[in-house]
């Protein structure tokens, strides 16, 4: 039998980082493959490459008969591989329901209603999951989510499965399940081939045959019996850390945890019916506990039982709803400041600025705990020493390995000799050695200096070290007490099974189903969906995309919010406040004449409905002042004399001074004066004070406003907003969609499933178009209604030129979201990329026609541009399709363009 | 004294952090530099570079003198056009300006016939249309005045409107929009460093972790507001200086000092705003759409790309109570006007209020919403 997959001199970086070192190896086919090795040594790169997820760099590497360099075989093998990322759910879409999620897979893979309909049953069914069938993927605990990644993964019959890690932080009863679920499945599927990796060492003794990492090498491979035999280890675990280079075995050595000595009983945290509800959901439910001074109490349960929660309600971080809490004999108060320097807290995510070095973080908290400058930098020292940290001194925190950086969390959470430590999940993702390291230094403070040390933890071997324990499980506790006291309770040869004896009893007495026989019936194996040419585009699929966007975008308000109401909130603040009709100008007088003459000439500008007189200006020094101050906008003087000069006929001068301080402003009203000056001159020669040529010039000017005769702003304001609106919020929201999904990691679904980068692209993009027309005829009905502006020309043609316009922004959006790497990013990129050109180059204020260099260039680049003639010209200049179609075809080419652009930067693989 | 060390030490983790970051450091740059230059120049405000055409249907000497009146930078070349195509070009927006000379203008002018002459003005380009077609009346008039005076020496006008622009002789739009990009690059900012690093902490977890030390939200909220007032009132400066006095030479009339503490209390503002709209938001995305829905209208709306005067009373009203107005309002009088502290102080107090109010919102939310969304 040829094998599933086979590498030779495979390496793999990232930047300088090398996360494989040219690895060799087969992996049986039929068979289960377990690769074993702490965090970061380069199990997940391995399993990214043999499903195809991430992009080969180096060596060569074949997965079911062919080539992985060669696009069109990975493609053809695609619908045979099925894989699961780290992380509980990761390739799942959260806002989707176990069913959609299912349902979504199976259209990926091309089956028709009936044939998923029967295989979403059968899975649920088999999986225990049947009566969840309806609930959100977000809702689910790690358990149900890892199975609901085990029924989507399965829907297509894989002839190879790539698990990665799917058991981490899940409770041991639904990790149990997980493993029985995937032999029943092999029993009923033989020849199928599974590659799993696992941070849980027990799990490795039953796998068919290992693989031991470390370091981004391979440090052995055979089955669990032959590397126990080899190394003489008694279990896996052991084994390998025999396997581990002499050099980091050199620090390690058994943990001895001496027994406590000083028992005084007193108290130091007590719990009582210690309650919290987030909503409808109980998070933490009545917990009792009391912890004596110096003891190491567990905290162990799976992800999402309760443990953060009721850790956070102990420091103070949560209010509890219901019960009490008392710390040192004191009510928890979040105020109580005193209270706070007596505990030590490390947060679950890495309490560190991984911005700053070692010593800046260590220098920060002491200073942050009012430690004195002196004592400050000893303790810092001391510290530095005890945890051995010296050699890192200066390096950024985000630069030190998981295990240091955990050493260094510690010492920053006691550096001010606290009384009590709350640990929350301190180990996560550590290597053995690391973790035994960590463990050694709390037993140090335990017993040395008499530390109170509350950690949570899902390691059963950490569990096992504690002075006592809780089980919890659902907001609730199991069991509290001595380790080996709870398994002689259940009986149980180890901590596990006694927790898992646990779990059973609650879930039987809360009647909670429990996972059903694999009645499946995993069809035939000739029963591949067809083996469509998967290079060709799939209607199907792209749907499948389109719709699972539009589900996740109903369900989130905010987004949608934003897109609607958002829009319209927008649409009524600048159709109202983006006006260019300038009126309500302040003018006042400085009269030195006061003859019949000036009183004329005033007369015509206090005619004017755009001006509004101000008290008269006394004198030189107030004129200055008025203006200065920026109430009055225009200053008018009028000199002494001014009457009896034009009475003689010799040339009089009016001065005018206007606020400059604003030029848009300033020009305007300059126009308007010399609009009245010349109505004043043709007034006095009509009524025959001055010879008619000279007065008048002997021309009539016409000016004809054309398409807006009263010149009023808003006839031409309200569309252009129509298209600025629609040149902004449909690219956002387009921008986040895709990075969002790099983000969450969903975007693993484009790698390895037969959907293409074109399906994927048009399939995602379908719902936001749909939003933005919809968008548009929200708008389109305000500016009918609310700012009254009439439609003259065509709907149709109107609606037609939204419709691609909408696609051309949504598109421009959907470019920006394929290079950028994070929503932020994104976020940012979108608004530069767009507020710029919009406001500045595409014809809002100044016509495109009087643009020039990269602001020309610019403007016609931007969609926009194009749409503003389509909807000033058919709201206000009532034109046809004969003068748009120029507009309407530039439009229409942006799309085909800017998808090409989309396709060129979305990599078909991860790097 | 221990809330000021705190603050103290917090706000140098939040410099360390900040210059960490070069994405955020990178947009500060460009947001004072590269983003002033490109508002400055890009003249939307004045006449220039209209589009015009001219249909000469007279092809007299006074017709040439016309056409050739127009010129750059107020307007591009003219362009010759047959009245029949007119409709469409204007139509199609090639040209926001046409005048049309009717045949025998020159003689009707000279028989003191008042013939008409017809400028036909695009009034959807609003921002062009008003000014330009003041311009193209007072270009056309000169032109027909000079033509008249010099052929029957008649004697010029009796009244001259001598019309002066106070701060501003040349109504150079560049004096106004390089510092209105200020303002619209410090609002954009405040709120993104601010909003950002409430934001950030939270998603990293380390909000937990302050608020689990002897550490008040007072403390951690105004270390957050220091260090990013500080960060942009330093940029602020050098901008002004570098950028807006040196590079575009725009002459400052008042005192920069004075300027500079209204640019203080209008980051208190936005960094409070900031910090406000971060307790509210859950995620960084979502603080991102937020602050486009405040940061747009607070800019676009507060007299610095269209003059409050042509809104409607009631938004006028509502606009009154945004810092940015009482900005815009402060650094048009001192930059310009040379106003001193007696003119700007009511703006300093209205902005002082409304910092205050919302640094008061933010610190009420920010407990129970820091924790709760980790």
């Amino acid at each position: 039998m040829t094998p599933a997959a086979r590498l030779r001199e495979v390496s793999h970086r990232y930047g300088r980082m090398l996360a494989l070192n040219g690895i060799s190896l087969d992996i049986a086919a039929g068979r289960v493959t377990g690769l074993i090795g702490p965090d970061g040594v380069g199990k997940s790169t391995l399993l990214g490459l043999v499903a195809g997820a991430k992009r080969l760099q180096d060596g060569g590497l074949e997965v079911l008969d062919g080539d992985m360099a060669d696009a069109r075989h990975r493609q053809s093998i695609c619908p045979r591989i099925a894989f699961m990322p780290q992380g509980l759910g990761k390739n799942l879409y959260p806002e989707l329901s176990v069913r959609e999620n299912i349902d979504f897979f199976g259209r990926l893979f091309g089956h028709a209603r009936r044939e998923r309909g029967a295989r979403i049953e059968e899975l649920l069914a088999s999986t225990g999951l049947a009566p969840f069938g309806n609930r959100l993927a977000r809702q689910l605990s790690g358990g149900m989510r890892q199975k609901l990644g085990l029924c989507c993964a399965l829907i297509h019959d894989p002839d190879l499965l790539i698990l990665d890690e799917p058991t981490t932080g899940v409770d041991p009863l639904s990790r149990r399940q997980f493993w029985q679920l995937i032999e029943r499945m092999r029993a009923r599927r033989a020849g199928i081939s599974i590659l799993v990796a696992t941070a849980y060492m027990e799990e490795a003794e039953r796998f068919d045959s290992l693989i031991a990492m470390n370091d981004g090498k391979v440090l052995a491979i055979g089955a669990p019996a032959e590397l126990k035999a080899k190394t003489g280890g008694v279990s896996v675990e052991e084994a390998f850390i025999r396997l581990l280079p002499e050099s980091v075995r050199a620090e390690h050595h058994e943990l001895e945890i001496p027994p406590r000595t000083a028992f005084d009983h007193e108290s130091v945290i007590v719990a009582r019916g210690l309650t919290r509800r987030f909503g409808d959901f109980v998070a933490v439910d009545h917990v009792d506990f009391d912890i004596e001074r110096g003891e190491i109490f567990g905290f162990l349960g799976s992800n999402g039982c309760g443990k953060t929660t009721t850790m956070k309600m102990l420091t103070g971080l949560l209010p509890a709803s219901d019960g009490s809490a008392t710390l040192f004999g004191q009510r928890i108060d979040a105020s109580d400041m005193s209270l706070r320097a007596r505990v030590g807290y490390m947060s679950q995510s890495f309490s560190l600025y991984t911005e700053l070095t070692v010593r800046q973080n260590l220098d920060l908290h002491a200073r942050l705990f009012h430690l004195a400058a002196g004592d400050a930098r000893l303790r810092v020292a001391a510290l530095i020493e005890q945890f051995g940290l010296g050699e890192h001194v200066d390096q950024l925190a985000e630069s030190l390995p998981l295990g240091i950086r955990q050493r260094l969390s510690l010492a920053v959470a006691i550096v001010h000799r606290p009384d009590l430590l709350i640990l929350d999940e301190p180990t996560s993702g550590v290597d053995p050695l690391a973790r035994d390291r960590f463990w050694e230094l709390l037993v140090d403070l335990s017993r040395r200096e008499g530390v109170t040390i509350f950690v949570s933890t899902h390691f059963m071997n950490e569990a096992a070290r504690c002075d006592r324990i809780s089980l919890m499980h659902a907001g609730g506790v199991l069991a509290t007490g001595a380790p080996a006291a709870l398994m002689e309770q259940r009986g149980a040869r180890d901590l596990e099974e006694a927790f898992v004896g646990f779990l059973e009893e609650a879930a039987a007495e809360a009647g909670a189903p429990r996972a059903g026989d694999l009645v499946v019936v995993l069809p035939p194996a000739d029963s591949h969906p067809e083996p469509s040419p998967s290079s060709s585009f799939s209607g199907r699929r792209m749907l499948a995309y389109a719709l699972r966007e539009a589900l996740e975008l109903a369900r989130d308000p905010v987004r949608l919010a934003f897109a609607l109401l958002g829009t319209a909130f927008l649409m009524l603040v600048f159709g109202f406040g983006i006006s260019t009709d300038v009126n309500s100008l302040t003018f006042a007088v400085l009269d030195r004449d006061n003859s019949f003459e000036s009183r004329a000439w005033l007369e015509e500008l206090r005619g004017s409905p755009y001006f509004i007189e101000q008290p008269p200006i006394t004198d030189a020094a107030d004129l200055q002042d008025r203006l200065k101050q920026g109430k009055t906008m225009v200053t008018v003087e009028l000199p002494p004399g001014f009457g009896r000069d034009l009475r003689r006929g010799r040339p009089a001068e009016i001065g005018v001074w206007i606020d400059g301080a604003m030029p848009f402003r300033a020009e305007t009203i300059r126009g308007y004066l010399e609009g009245l000056h010349l109505q004043y001159l043709a007034d006095r020669a009509i009524h025959g004070h001055v010879p008619s040529a000279a007065a008048s010039g002997g021309a009539d000017i016409a000016v004809r406003f054309r398409y807006n005769q009263h010149f009023d702003s808003v006839y031409a304001m309200v569309p252009i907003m129509i298209a600025l609106l629609l040149a902004l919020i449909p690219a956002i929201l387009m921008a986040l969609s895709i990075v969002r999904e790099k983000e969450l990691g969903s975007i693993v679904n484009l790698y390895v499933t037969p959907v293409t980068r074109l399906e994927f692209l048009l399939g995602k993009q379908i719902p936001y178009v749909v939003v933005a027309f919809i968008a548009f005829v929200m708008m389109f009905l305000m500016a009918l209604f609310v700012f009254q502006v009439p439609l003259k020309g065509s709907f149709a043609l109107l609606a037609l030129g939204a419709l691609v316009y909408v696609m051309a922004t949504t598109a421009y959006g959907r470019v920006i979201s394929t290079f950028t790497g994070s929503q932020i990013a994104a976020l940012f990129g979108t608004a530069i990329l767009t507020v710029l050109p919009a406001t500045m180059f595409a014809g809002m204020m100044v016509p495109v026609s009087s643009t020039t260099g990269a602001g020309a260039l610019m403007g016609r680049l931007f969609p926009m541009t194009y749409f503003v003639p389509i909807s000033v010209g058919t709201f206000t200049k009532g034109l046809g399709f004969a003068d748009l179609s120029g507009n309407l075809l530039a439009l229409l080419a942006f799309v085909p363009a800017l998808t090409v652009l989309s396709l060129v930067l979305l990599p078909s693989q991860e790097r | 004294m221990r809330t000021l060390a705190t603050i103290f030490w917090l706000s140098t983790k939040e410099l360390r952090s900040f210059f960490r970051d070069w994405v955020l450091f990178g947009l500060v740059i460009y947001s004072f530099s590269l983003a002033i230059i490109a508002q400055a120049q890009s003249n939307t405000q004045e006449l220039s570079n209209a589009s015009i055409a001219y249909v000469d249907e007279d092809r007299s000497e006074l017709s040439r003198r016309i056409v050739r009146a127009f010129l750059p930078p107020y307007f591009r070349p003219p362009v010759a056009v047959e009245l029949g195509e007119v409709d469409h070009l204007m139509n199609t927006g090639q040209f926001t300006f046409v005048i049309d000379i009717p045949p025998h203008f020159e003689r009707d002018i000279l028989n003191g016939r008042m013939p008409t002459l017809q400028v036909a003005v695009d009034a959807t380009a609003m921002v062009q249309a008003g000014i330009g077609a003041g311009y193209a009346q007072e270009i056309v008039q000169t032109e027909v005045q000079d033509f008249v005076r010099r052929r029957s020496g008649a004697p010029p006008p009796p009244v001259n409107l001598a019309i002066r622009i106070a701060f501003n002789p040349n109504v150079t739009t560049a004096w106004f929009t390089s510092v209105m990009g200020i303002m619209n690059s410090v609002t954009m900012l405040a709120i993104i460093l601010a909003g950002a690093a409430v934001v950030r902490e939270r998603e990293h977890g380390t909000m937990d972790h302050l608020l689990a030390m002897p550490v008040t939200p007072f403390e951690i909220t105004m270390s957050k507001i220091l260090a990013n007032a500080l960060v942009i009132t330093v940029a602020v400066g050098l901008s002004l200086y570098l950028v807006v006095g040196q590079l575009l030479a725009v002459p400052i009339a008042g005192s920069v000092p004075l300027f500079m503490v209204g640019v203080v209390l209008y980051l208190f503002f936005a960094t409070a705003i900031g910090i406000f709209l971060a307790t509210i938001a859950r995620t960084m995305p979502q603080l991102g759409l937020m602050f486009i829905l405040v940061a747009v209208p607070l800019n676009l709306l507060s007299g610095s790309n269209t003059p409050l005067e042509s809104m409607p009373t009631w938004l006028r009203t509502v606009m009154q109570a945004s810092p940015s107005t009482h900005f815009v309002s402060f650094a048009q009088a001192i930059l310009y006007r040379g106003a001193g502290i007696d003119v700007v102080w009511r703006e300093y107090l209205a902005v002082a209020a409304m910092a205050a109010l919302f640094l008061g919102l933010g610190l009420l939310r920010f407990r129970s919403v820091a924790v709760q969304s980790s």
